[in-house]
């Protein structure tokens, strides 16, 4: 399975390498440098290469690279899927997983790798396993441990391991019992040039912050479980009842985690909750364009649109952009020729506006192209399909729980072509 | 017992300061002294300043050595994060392999870490290390067992491979499930050391198989697969119970599991859709009986189904291919809209399922279209994604969509990113050729992009007109002036040379531009590009064959250019066409059908997805994404034309029926396992095989009770919390489906084992209570030899009758509640105090045996024997009787013969024997005393006093003796099983020898063996046994099912677990005997 790892930054430094079987030589690495040097953009790289000896897989994560060599045959999800679950617990662990949170944690870090493969295969990946294993560092933590040299290795030993509800350390304990669940849509969609949606679909997550003492098994119930298309699960989620009854029964690891992803499909209607007016242009055997974009909300259900964002990827013949705006701020790189605005908050009185002129490039042709424009934007208390949680009941405790359901309705990969 | 190089030789080669400085290495060592050292750094100013790396790690031995855990800790660390930067530590390995035992949990770990990173180099060194993790190996801690194993099982030293092997061995058979697992996870380590201990490995890995928990399920799948994936006759009779507890296997566990049943359903089963295929034959299909799918395929289908819920995207693709490559064309649908939902995902997780739907979606088109929206492309898709969506698009478009598909491409076509253009155009291309009604509408889209202004774009588009073109010439001979034209401007290598090919290959249709290109491009022939020359050089030679008057002083020209040009294919071509073209004397027969040769109809290419056929690769592999065989890829097999035999999977159903499934199969005549005749015992009781204290493990047991009963616990609690039948429940469901199946499943142990274990019965003798030392058992295990002859004793058959005549209407006699009838059948004569009750013991019927409490020598003259009567003790119900026999061989009298002092463990009783006043020389005395051994097999230790003497004696009683036969029905029986199963079940498998085959040899073996009653049984192949524990009255149920010949399985039921593992033990050596 997996042989070996090196996590690489953005200049090409390997500052960390982990070996489960026999030690590969970093010299594998000029492979993978090569293929990136290939693929010019980061995005690009392969996430397979084949060398002569070894196969690398690789992901590309938080401006680090993490490379696996494999030396036979494996189901490159596999690895890919294992590799991203080291990131998020890194994440989980760190606050962040970036180089520096993993030079300075470097011992943590081994000890992680360490507990998570054995001889190449994953073994206890459970956020919850690790936790008890190899206790995160908190700045209370590291200065306890400085006085006292105790440290960050849980003496006690893991019983989740052995049970079987592996998700869920025995002997939680809290004094206020709360369990909250966040319910995130996301709109992904294409609109095309004269405002029609050409594709559309609500993209949901269901993520939990549950702080309950014991085994609580909890089950949860929508009003309108229909709507929900496809459901993959947290392996804690019964899925005979969900098929029988469609309501989520569980027994909740403990703290953050995601409790379900759905779709709701393109067949059902999606409310777009923003239009977008666009005049953009660029003059022929002139070294100008013109650009001009209103945004205003639609169907928002009466809830504003905040934190509106849009970001355009401008053609290289684009020298400078030279622009007005009504509300918010915008910037424009000349290098990577991205344009941001930020607008805010969008009231409908006052429909936000950035226009103004695109200097090209003397000499240069005129692009072929406009760019599109992609759109974030977040909508709180409302859940863009309509999903409501009916109710929340615990069994198994005594205690009474404190429970709260937050919605929330983002814009996914939302893109205007133009 | 391998000898290791003794520790103290060892320790002497340790050296004081680094033997060997380590050459080159870590120069830039960034271990950043504290300032306590900084005298040794001045020091080694002044020595040499290329001081010798090893100097500078002095002061991390000094930390290493000190006494206090912190500043070990703090070495260590830094050891580490020299280790995670790929920097050479390992001149620090004597000082910190003397840590191995450290008792600081953290600095025990980082010395595993470093252990395991440079064990392989200092081989000697890492021995010493050893002994720790073997002490560990014996640790009553499930946790401290498995990482012991662990780290032995990484340090890649192959001197060990024998302790490793043994180790595995072990641990395969614990009590633990965690342990096993482990044991599973050393298995391919081992074999990556030693690969010439695959037979060896295999047993354990069959061993491992038959495990009925969850944790070790996927564990011993992957080490199946990476070490014996060509054995796939191991799975058969685990193959069920694979599938039932598929669900509740770790996420990890279930992609390994599910793509090994994937390659081992296409062994088994009939391909679900030869009757759609169109290959199949009318005649061949009449012949066939109609298809029905087999309930096996069918249980892998419907089980695997809920994992595409899953969160883990390895787990939906396993499933995916396993549908794909499995299920019914009807049902493969399923898979997409989970594949689909991982297009969300990551991006180089959509890399991966894009290049599966890719192939997928070519062999079935249907499944993907509804979803077609979801491969639209957006702008900010990094280019490979936007490429892998475009071959998705292009293999969904058909007659219906390809407008709306084209409408998309339209856009696509105007993007930034001209690597994605180009393969737009490409796929153009693709749907063009594919569906007829839109060529002409995509040929005027093409011929539009030959004025764009992006070179790149143009030269696509050439390529792809040309091959358009080449479907229907005759009607675009203005596109095709039109390309001419563009050879002035177009500087694409490719797209010239196919434009020059194009107007070559159709010159009749512009009759007046051709020789004009031909002009213009010997004018630049020297700086034209190999693959341009070649196609002016073949427009040359078909000009001069249609138009020579025209062309004739131009390909002269041309062909000497050519003839002196650097590139000798060039050079060759041109001689080659000039010979065929240009008519000569010493030309042949070829000039007069050079017309024929150039000008011959060319079939028109045809425009084919990279992915077409990749599916002959299991899909979701790596070598699939390669579109090359990976190392170690296991070939995926074509269906078989016959279902081999289905019956090999059954497994015996006992007791409680099982669901569904296997009621089918149930229907089905006896059938014969896979190899049944070499079957040994096997199964997860052999800890206590194996040896260990009694005692101590059943201490053990009490400490972990989670062990094996977990799911049933589980199970107990959401039912405790009125959990409907959810998928836990489910799970505990299937997980006793799978216990019942599989206790009486084959553990199908190979021979050699079986035979040394029954050697060692052997070797052990009545002294069942002995201890065996846990290292000796079979290092080198009894080679096939056994096997064969173990085979030739199944062979040989029933054919032996039992030479003694016990009446046949055992189940009448058992009806009888008396609870000793063993003795009864025996003889009138045991009921009465006989005189000489030796009589009783009488060999025949060998239920009833003497012991020695006292030799003649040892007790001078005075010899006392005892046997246990097996009937109840009068007076109290929990005493075990004992029948003494004194005989005084002495030529005195012995008077006052009596028991006193005795030792006993808490909770046992002993009821003496009346004093016996005298007793005369070559007299021999009866009497009975009641031991109440509190259901333990403690010996009851005592002193035998006479008036001169005091001996020292104890009495232990085999297990089969703390019991008393209970009457009960074949029902009652059943009902009482089913409440003992789990952690309270023991099952063994055994192989009868001839002369205990008969009905009524086994029953006398068992009951000599134990004091149990027989239940009656309506299966004549099958013995009940019952009894109660004499102190506690805990049941013991005993199952004995007889197989094929000499194949049989003992199962034992109770609460008692050590009365239960010593009773197994026993029968199983009175059965053998």
């Amino acid at each position: 399975m997996i042989h070996s790892l090196f996590l690489i930054n953005c200049s090409g430094d390997i500052f960390l390498e982990k070996h489960w079987k026999s030690v590969v030589s970093q010299s594998v690495c000029d492979y993978f440098f090569e293929a990136q040097e290939k693929a010019i953009d980061v995005e690009n790289v392969p996430p397979v290469i084949s060398t002569p000896h070894h196969y690398l897989i690789s992901i590309y994560r938080d401006k680090i690279f993490f490379v696996s060599v494999i030396q036979s045959e494996v189901p490159p999800l596999f690895v890919i899927e294992f590799l991203h679950r080291v990131a998020d617990t890194f994440q989980d662990y760190f606050g962040e997983c970036s180089e520096t949170a993993i030079k300075d944690n470097v011992v943590i870090v081994y000890e992680l790798l360490e507990e998570m493969l054995d001889n190449g295969f994953p073994l206890a990946t459970e956020s919850n396993i690790l936790k008890e294993l190899i206790k995160p560092p908190t700045i209370l933590r590291s200065v306890v441990n400085s006085i006292t040299g105790s440290s960050n290795v849980g003496d006690t030993l893991p019983t989740g391991q052995l049970s079987n509800i592996p998700w869920r350390r025995a002997g939680v304990k809290y004094t206020n019992n709360e369990a909250y669940f966040d319910v995130v849509e996301e709109i992904d969609a294409i609109i095309d040039k004269s405002g029609s949606t050409v594709f559309a679909e609500i993209q949901g997550v269901i993520d939990s912050c549950i702080k309950l003492s014991g085994m609580p098994d909890l089950s949860l119930s929508f009003m309108n479980p229909r709507l929900l298309d496809d459901v993959s699960f947290h392996p804690c989620i019964r899925f005979k009842r969900w098929e029988s009854e469609r309501v989520l029964s569980f027994i909740p690891p403990d703290g953050n985690f995601r409790l379900i992803s759905y779709r709701v499909s393109s067949q059902n209607l999606v409310a777009i909750p923003v239009y977008v007016k666009h005049m953009i242009s660029f003059k022929e055997n002139s070294s100008s364009g013109r650009f001009d974009v209103t945004i205003g909300p639609k169907q928002n259900m009466g809830k504003t649109v905040e934190s509106v964002v849009m970001t355009v990827h401008m053609p290289k013949a684009v020298l400078n952009m030279n622009l007005t705006a009504t509300q918010g701020s915008y910037t424009f790189d000349p290098v990577t020729k991205v344009l941001t605005w930020d607008v805010g908050k969008i009231t409908p009185q006052k429909l936000p506006n950035l226009k103004g002129l695109v200097n090209l490039q003397s000499g240069a042709p005129k692009p072929e192209e406009n760019p599109s424009l992609n759109i974030q934007f977040k909508i709180q208390q409302l859940a863009i399909s309509g999903l409501k949680v009916n109710r929340l009941d615990m069994y198994g405790e005594k205690y009474k729980p404190f429970k709260g359901v937050k919605y929330i309705t983002k814009a996914g990969k939302f893109q205007v072509r133009t | 017992m391998l000898s290791l190089p003794p520790v103290q030789k060892l320790l002497r080669q340790l050296p004081a300061g680094p033997a060997k400085p380590p050459v080159g290495g870590d120069t830039a060592e960034e271990v950043t002294s504290p300032t306590k050292n900084g005298s040794k750094w001045l020091k080694m100013e002044n020595g040499n300043f290329f001081a010798p790396v090893w100097y500078r790690h002095d002061d991390l031995k000094e930390m290493l050595d000190s006494n206090k855990d912190s500043l070990k800790l703090e070495a260590m660390k830094r050891i580490v994060a020299m280790i995670a930067r790929g920097k050479n530590a390992s001149d620090l390995f004597p000082a910190v392999v003397k840590n191995v035992a450290c008792k600081n949990i953290e600095v025990k770990k980082l010395v595993y870490v470093y252990l395991v990173r440079y064990a392989e180099e200092q081989q000697d060194l890492a021995l010493l290390s050893i002994s720790t993790f073997q002490r560990g190996l014996k640790d009553p801690n499930q946790l401290i067992r498995a990482s012991a194993l662990r780290v032995l099982s990484s340090i890649r030293v192959p001197i060990i491979v024998p302790i490793m092997m043994l180790a595995i061995k072990e641990a395969a058979s614990d009590m633990s499930p965690y342990v096993r697992k482990t044991a599973a996870h050393a298995i391919p380590k081992l074999y990556s050391l030693d690969s010439d201990q695959k037979d060896q490995l295999i047993e354990v890995i069959e061993k491992l198989l038959a495990d009925k928990t969850t944790l070790v399920a996927g564990s011993v799948v992957m080490a199946f697969e990476e070490v014996c994936p060509e054995r796939i006759d191991l799975i058969h009779k685990n193959y069920r119970k694979l599938c039932n507890l598929l669900i509740d296997v770790e996420e990890w566990g279930q992609v390994v599991i599910i793509n090994m049943l994937t390659r081992y359903a296409r062994t088994q089963f009939l391909s679900p859709n030869q009757n759609v295929s169109p290959k199949a034959e009318a005649a061949s299909l009449a012949k066939r009986k109609p298809y029905v799918m087999d309930p096996d395929h069918r249980l892998l289908l419907r089980n695997t189904k809920p994992l595409l819920q899953s969160r883990n995207a390895a787990v939906v693709m396993a499933v995916a291919q396993l549908y794909f490559h499995l299920a019914p064309k009807a049902e493969v649908g399923v898979i997409a809209k989970a594949l689909v939902r991982l297009l969300r995902s990551h991006r180089s997780v959509q890399y991966v399922v894009l290049q599966n739907v890719a192939t997928m979606s070519i062999k079935r088109r249907g499944m993907f279209e509804p979803y077609l929206k979801s491969f639209y492309i957006r702008s900010t898709d990094p280019t490979q994604i936007k490429i892998l969506k475009l071959e998705v698009l292009t293999n969904l478009a058909n007659e219906t969509n390809i407008s709306t598909i084209l409408r998309e491409f339209q856009t696509y076509i105007r993007s930034m990113d001209k690597d994605f253009v180009a393969a737009t155009i490409q796929a153009i291309g693709r749907c063009a050729t594919n569906i007829g009604k839109v060529r002409d509408t995509c040929l005027n889209g093409l011929v539009q992009l030959l004025s764009n202004r992006d070179e790149l774009v143009v030269a696509e588009s050439v390529v792809v007109i040309k091959k358009l073109l080449q479907m229907q010439p005759a009607q675009h001979s203005e596109i095709i002036k039109h390309m001419a034209k563009l050879t002035d401007n177009i500087q694409v290598p490719m797209a010239r040379a196919s434009i020059l090919w194009l107007i070559g290959e159709y010159c009749e249709h512009v009759p007046k531009i051709a020789p004009d290109v031909l002009r213009k491009m010997a004018k630049s022939f020297t700086n034209e590009e190999d693959i341009v020359k070649l196609q002016v050089i073949n427009l040359a030679a078909k000009l001069y064959l249609t138009n020579s008057k025209q062309s004739k002083l131009l390909t002269q020209y041309v062909l000497n250019l050519a003839k002196y040009d650097q590139n000798y294919d060039i050079r060759d071509r041109a001689r080659f066409i000039r010979q065929l073209i240009v008519p000569t004397e010493k030309s042949g027969a070829l000039n007069k059908y050079a017309k024929k040769l150039f000008l011959a109809q060319k079939p028109a290419p045809i425009l084919e997805s990279s992915f077409k056929d990749r599916d002959h690769f299991q899909l979701g592999s790596l070598s699939h994404l390669l579109n090359a065989k990976a190392v170690g890829y296991q070939e995926l097999p074509d269906w078989p034309d016959e279902a081999p035999d289905p019956s090999v999977r059954n497994v015996e159903v006992r007791g409680r029926a099982s669901e569904g499934v296997q009621t089918p199969l149930g229907k089905e005549k006896a059938e014969k396992p896979f190899y049944s005749d070499s079957d040994g015992e096997s199964g997860p009781t052999e800890s206590a095989d194996s040896g260990e204290d009694p005692v101590a493990w059943q201490g053990m047991g009490q400490e972990n009770p989670s062990e094996d009963e977990e799911e049933e616990e589980g199970a107990k609690k959401a039912k405790k919390k009125k959990a409907p039948p959810g998928r836990k429940s489910h799970a505990e469901t299937s997980s006793e489906e799978a216990s019942t199946s599989e206790s009486s499943s084959s553990g199908s142990d190979s021979g050699s084992e079986a035979e040394a274990k029954r050697r060692k019965a052997v070797r052990a003798g009545p002294g069942w209570g002995q201890r065996r030392d846990t290292w000796t058992p079979c290092l080198h295990p009894p080679t096939s030899l056994l096997v064969t002859d173990l085979e030739g004793l199944t062979l040989t058959d029933t054919s032996l009758t039992p030479a003694v005549s016990v009446p046949h209407a055992l189940p009448g006699m058992s009806r009888d509640p008396c609870p000793s009838w063993g003795l009864q059948v025996g003889g009138s004569a045991s009921h009465t105090p006989a005189p000489r009750p030796r009589q009783l013991l009488s060999p025949a019927f060998g239920a009833v045996r003497t012991y020695e409490l006292l030799h003649r020598m040892a007790g001078e003259g005075l010899s006392v024997e005892y046997c246990f009567s097996r009937r109840p003790f009068p007076g109290d119900p929990h005493m075990v009787a004992v029948h003494i026999q004194i005989s005084n061989n002495t030529d005195a009298e012995v008077k006052s013969l009596r028991v006193s002092e005795p030792k006993l463990l808490s909770g046992m009783r002993i009821q003496e024997f009346p004093e016996i006043e005298r007793l005369a020389p070559g007299d021999t005395a009866n009497v009975v005393m009641g031991i109440d051994f509190c259901d333990s097999t403690q010996a009851a230790n005592f002193q035998l006093c006479t008036h001169t003497r005091h001996f020292y004696v104890s009495i232990q009683p085999p297990v089969g003796e703390l019991m008393a036969p209970v009457f009960m029905s074949e029902n009652e029986f059943k009902k009482e099983q089913g409440k003992l199963t789990g952690m309270s079940e023991i099952t063994e498998k055994l192989t009868l020898p001839e002369k205990c085959r008969s009905d009524h040899a086994i029953v006398q073996q068992v009951t000599s063996a134990a004091n149990v009653g027989r239940v009656p049984c309506g299966a004549d192949n099958e013995y009940r046994f019952a009894a109660k524990t004499m102190t506690s009255g805990s049941l013991v149920l005993i199952t004995l099912e007889q197989r094929e010949g000499a194949v049989a399985q003992l199962t034992v039921n109770s609460e008692k677990m050590v009365i239960g593992t010593m009773l197994v033990k026993d029968i199983i050596q009175a059965l053998a005997q």
